[in-house]
């Protein structure tokens, strides 16, 4: 019969662990890519920075986003928000790409194709840009 | 393994803001941050985007792009320093840093857009 009250030991035991190197990621290209794939979340926060910044400028008057759209067109932010799009591209190719795994869509109890699933995201991807644009410029 | 209750929430913001953003944000930036100022496209202009920023719809998009977004990144920004540099034993620090940016953006973002005049 064991102790009705447990009897604890400080002792832990500790596995051998293999030290990574901090650049683990550089050592082959699909680590790379996924390291790259989750820095794509600071794109994200670039831009919602940047969007909430117009919506004060909008706010604060006529100088003030003139003086703004200013800023967006100098090199350097120019460059950066190139940079921003094509992480945010590759965000939205990767987060498309894994929706159908991560969804598990059944319909009539059978699987919805991963690639039809993956087609109605693109597809709704263009409907939500044209809407945009039209909202915008229309 | 982590089992403290908010965590499926945070998952849930991270997921849903990446869903949104993946929709979103590349035409969103490539209009506002790249077209325009590039004059590839006519300048919408202060009044324009004003009485787009006024419409309680715009707002409410703006608001769940800029929180959810700020959510998504949080949390994956924390678990690219967790695996990337391997600084799981700074996460009190990261926590407060991403979690807490992520709830300021959102304040700040409320504010922003509710004092649109």
């Amino acid at each position: 019969m064991p102790p009705e009250t447990p009897v604890y030991t400080s002792y832990h035991p500790r596995w051998y662990r293999q030290r990574v190197s901090t650049y683990w990621w550089l050592g082959r290209w699909s680590y790379l890519v996924f390291i790259l794939r989750e820095l794509s979340s600071l794109a994200v926060a670039w831009v919602v920075l940047l969007t909430l910044l117009l919506v004060r400028a909008v706010s604060a008057g006529t100088d003030s986003y003139a003086e703004f759209v200013q800023w967006l067109k100098t090199p350097v932010v120019l460059a950066l928000n190139a940079v921003a799009l094509s992480f945010l591209v590759f965000h939205t190719i990767t987060w498309f790409n894994a929706a159908p795994r991560a969804m598990g869509l059944r319909l009539g109890g059978r699987r919805v194709p991963e690639r039809l699933v993956a087609v109605a995201h693109y597809a709704g991807w263009a409907a939500a840009s044209a809407l945009m644009a039209w909202m915008v410029l229309g | 393994m982590n089992r403290r209750p908010i965590e499926p929430l945070l998952w849930g913001l991270f997921s849903a803001g990446g869903t949104l953003t993946a929709f979103l944000l590349p035409f969103h930036v490539f209009l506002f941050l790249l077209a325009v100022p590039l004059g590839w496209l006519d300048d919408p202009g202060r009044n324009g985007l004003l009485a787009l920023l006024r419409h309680p719809g715009t707002r409410l998009y703006l608001f769940a792009l800029c929180s959810l977004g700020l959510f998504h990144w949080a949390h994956r920004f924390k678990y690219t320093l967790y695996d990337g540099l391997q600084i799981k034993h700074l996460n009190e620090i990261i926590n407060t840093l991403c979690y807490g940016g992520a709830i300021l953006g959102t304040l700040t973002a409320a504010w922003l857009l509710w004092a649109i005049p």
